[in-house]
């Protein structure tokens, strides 16, 4: 099944090689990978989608805490979490199908960032699956070009993925 | 004071309390060589630098300290990575320090350029690519704090030339800010609790005892704890002389090349106690044949070796050491006549490591048995791998702590000879054997050199078959006898060893075994016998690959009736019923 892992890390270098070797070596496929700063430029904040039994998930997180600059590791799969990601997605258009792509753009509160005399650029952000929707909705107009950031998550309610209390 | 960087590298060593390093020098290492002299530390010259990084770690085998390697860039640091796995495998501290091109030519292929740190990171517990002057004394401190705690592994510090020279200062760094790194040494106080009510509750308890005991220095603990409750112990290749041998509640050791009683005691126990042991394939057998009837409490440091092969009824994270003093308060005494006696039983029934008082055949197991009895069973030994490796460990009796080292994990032929010289240097006034086969010592044969110009008094037994042994056992058996690539048309070794000053005798007949091992603890200095033993000797007993421990082979010529046969295997092998282990 699809696991969700969200892992706090030192911002060192080689901390991504070391985490995507890891993931490669113990023989699984990285869905996708995020990494970004968190309110401390100390430390980033990775969430990383795999494809993998509940055991082996389990297994990859203990080899992921004996990694020196790996501060935390939560599996976020079964809890109530905010989903996004971000697309940016160029797609044919002509003067005469704008308007329909414009509607479909509208319906999934997607912005048109960028236009041209036979194409336009969409940027449309939430769940994976809204953007599976969009992106299969814009299919038939011809995809020119497509790009995403892979999934960010964040647990609902007050409680935080942090070490002691701060992330 | 303004040092430059490889005198705060040099002052932060001596720090740490490093006597003796072991290392090659070369191009992009030459500025920390220059100053390594001015230096209180006694440097062993390799002749290649899987040879320094296996130095290193026999010496840490061997002290409990942390063990240092070094070498140049490129190839002298490509040299140590089959030394450095050794050491990650078998849990050894080791701190390794390679030169590296100067920073503002890293990337550009220059000569003797490698990506050190990408190539180690998958095979070091953690490494550090040094870029800032200011950064050696914290880093070294962090380096060596890794190395040797929690579970030990070796540490790699990639020093480019440029940083060598660069000028700043040693400021002693104060303390070590390591947030992601913080082993559990006390185990949980509820799951010790669980676990002392299943040893009160077992009728057949085991403990399977592993490297851990020695690392974490937990002879006293194991001994205490075993007597309390009188639970047989059995220990792992690497436990090994963490528990007296000749004790009488000592089983042997498990596994492929286990004793027979071992394994069965294993198969039929009720309540497993495993402690510091990482429930490897060649100890397991076949994984969902293992241990079927035992409740098993699982004893680490590394919580991922728990539930990582086996599951654990009471998986309990921490230190032996601490782990074994807990619940040794925690247990009553108990005992168990019965269960000793089937145990006493199994091994009068199939006696795994019987062997004749004496024999007209150069055979290894007896050879071996009377390095024992020469030596009073007072030497370390340390040895290679393959056949020899396994007739050492069964055939010589280890009641001395941590006296028995080998490798393995990782199983490089060519482990003993260098590991030796490691050994040696840390226990200088210790008996030191190599027991090696002639494959294995012609991996790393060029040490020799080392051996003679330190004058270590290192005695080497090689065990000389003209075959590559194990592999040859297994054409044997699991390939139809069809040999390939295993028989060796070897050199004269007495001539060899005698090139690099190092006397030597050839034995053929076993009346002359015991006269030349009194003759070789007799010269001061360094000895190589080469022993011209039985060609075909097979090591038994034998679990086939990818068989369970239950079906554990014995030496055709002792089994008894109801014993599988060689046959028998072969046919399981060959019908994949063994599941396909390597």
């Amino acid at each position: 099944m699809q696991h969700t892992l969200v892992a706090l890390v030192e911002n060192q270098p080689g901390v991504l090689q070391r985490v995507a070797n890891l993931f490669s070596r113990r023989g699984f496929n990285i869905e996708s990978l995020t990494v970004g700063h968190t309110d401390t430029p100390k430390r980033s904040r990775m969430t990383i989608v795999v494809n993998a039994a509940d055991t082996q998930v389990d297994q990859v997180t203990k080899q992921l805490y004996k990694l020196i600059n790996v501060l935390k590791v939560s599996d976020v799969t079964t809890d109530r979490t905010v989903d996004r990601e971000l697309a940016l997605i160029k797609v044919n258009a002509s003067a005469s199908t704008r308007a329909e792509i414009a509607q479909v753009v509208d319906i999934f509160r997607a912005r048109i960032v960028d236009l041209a005399r036979d194409s336009l650029t969409v940027e449309v952000t939430g769940e994976s699956e809204k953007i599976d929707s969009i992106v299969g909705l814009l299919r038939p107009f011809g995809l020119k070009e497509m790009v995403r950031t892979g999934r960010i998550s964040m647990t609902r309610g007050s409680g935080a993925i942090g070490v002691n209390g701060s992330a | 004071m303004k040092l430059n960087g490889s005198q705060i590298l040099c002052e932060a060593l001596v720090r740490e309390g490093v006597s003796v390093v072991f290392g090659q020098p070369g191009g992009a290492i030459m500025p920390f060589y220059n100053f390594l002299r001015d230096y209180d530390l006694r440097h062993i010259l390799c002749r290649h630098e899987q040879g320094a990084a296996h130095m290193a770690d026999g010496y840490a085998r061997a002290t409990g300290e942390v063990g240092v390697a070094m070498a140049t860039s490129g190839p002298g640091a490509t040299n140590m990575v089959t030394g450095i796995v050794t050491a990650l495998m078998d849990s050894v501290p080791i701190v390794c320090l390679t030169g590296q091109v100067p920073t503002n030519m890293m990337g550009g292929d220059a000569f003797q350029e490698t990506d050190t740190t990408g190539i180690t990171m998958p095979v070091t517990k953690h490494n550090y690519q040094l870029m800032d002057v200011r950064d050696i004394a914290r880093i070294v401190k962090e380096a060596f704090h890794v190395a040797r705690t929690g579970r030990p592994g070796p540490v790699l510090i990639d020093f480019p030339k440029d940083i060598q020279t660069a000028e700043g200062e040693y400021v002693e760094p104060d303390g070590i800010e390591l947030p992601g790194f913080k082993p559990t040494l006390r185990g949980n106080v509820r799951q010790v609790r669980q676990a002392a009510n299943l040893i009160g509750q077992a009728k057949k308890p085991i403990i399977l005892a592993g490297h851990g005991i020695i690392l974490a220095e937990a002879y006293d603990e194991l001994l205490a704890f075993a007597e309390k409750t009188e639970i047989p112990v059995i220990t792992t290749l690497l436990g090994i002389s963490g528990f007296p041998d000749t004790h009488r509640l000592h089983f042997g050791f498990p596994g492929m090349h286990g004793t027979y009683y071992a394994n069965m005691a294993i198969s039929e126990c009720d309540v497993m106690v495993a402690v510091g042991m990482r429930m490897d394939d060649r100890v397991t057998g076949r994984l969902n044949a293992f241990a079927p009837y035992a409740k098993i409490i699982h004893i680490d440091i590394d919580p991922a070796e728990l539930g990582k092969n086996v599951q654990a009824t009471v998986p309990i994270v921490g230190d032996a050491k601490e782990v074994l003093g807990q619940l040794l308060a925690e247990v009553e005494p108990k005992e168990h006549p019965d269960w000793l006696q089937r145990l006493r039983e199994l091994r009068i029934a199939h006696p795994s490591l019987a062997l004749p008082e004496s024999t007209e055949k150069m055979s290894t197991p007896w050879i071996l048995r009377q390095l024992y009895h020469a030596t009073g069973g007072e030497a370390i030994l340390v040895t290679d791998v393959g056949q020899a490796q396994m007739w050492a460990a069964q055939h010589y009796f280890f009641d001395r702590r941590n006296t028995h080292i080998t490798s393995g994990g990782l199983g490089p032929m060519g482990y003993a000879l260098p590991a030796a010289i490691g050994v040696q240097a840390g226990r200088p006034n210790e008996e030191v054997w190599c027991v090696t086969g002639d494959g294995g010592f012609q991996m790393t044969v060029q040490e020799m050199a080392v051996i003679a110009e330190e004058r270590l008094p290192i005695r080497i037994a090689l065990i000389n078959n003209g075959y590559l042994g194990m592999v040859r056992q297994w054409q044997e058996l699991f390939w139809e006898k069809r040999y390939m690539a295993v028989e060796m048309q070897n050199p004269d070794f007495v001539t060899l060893s005698e090139a690099y000053g190092i006397p030597a005798r050839v034995v053929e007949t076993t009346d002359q075994v015991m006269p030349t091992y009194e003759w070789a603890r007799r010269i001061d200095g360094p000895v190589l016998i080469d022993f011209r033993v039985e060609r075909e000797e097979n090591v038994w007993p034998m679990v086939p690959p990818g068989a369970s421990l239950q079906e554990t082979l014995e030496d055709p010529a002792q089994a008894n009736e109801d014993a599988i046969t060689v046959d028998e295997m072969r046919e399981m092998v060959a019908s994949g019923s063994g599941g396909g282990g390597v």
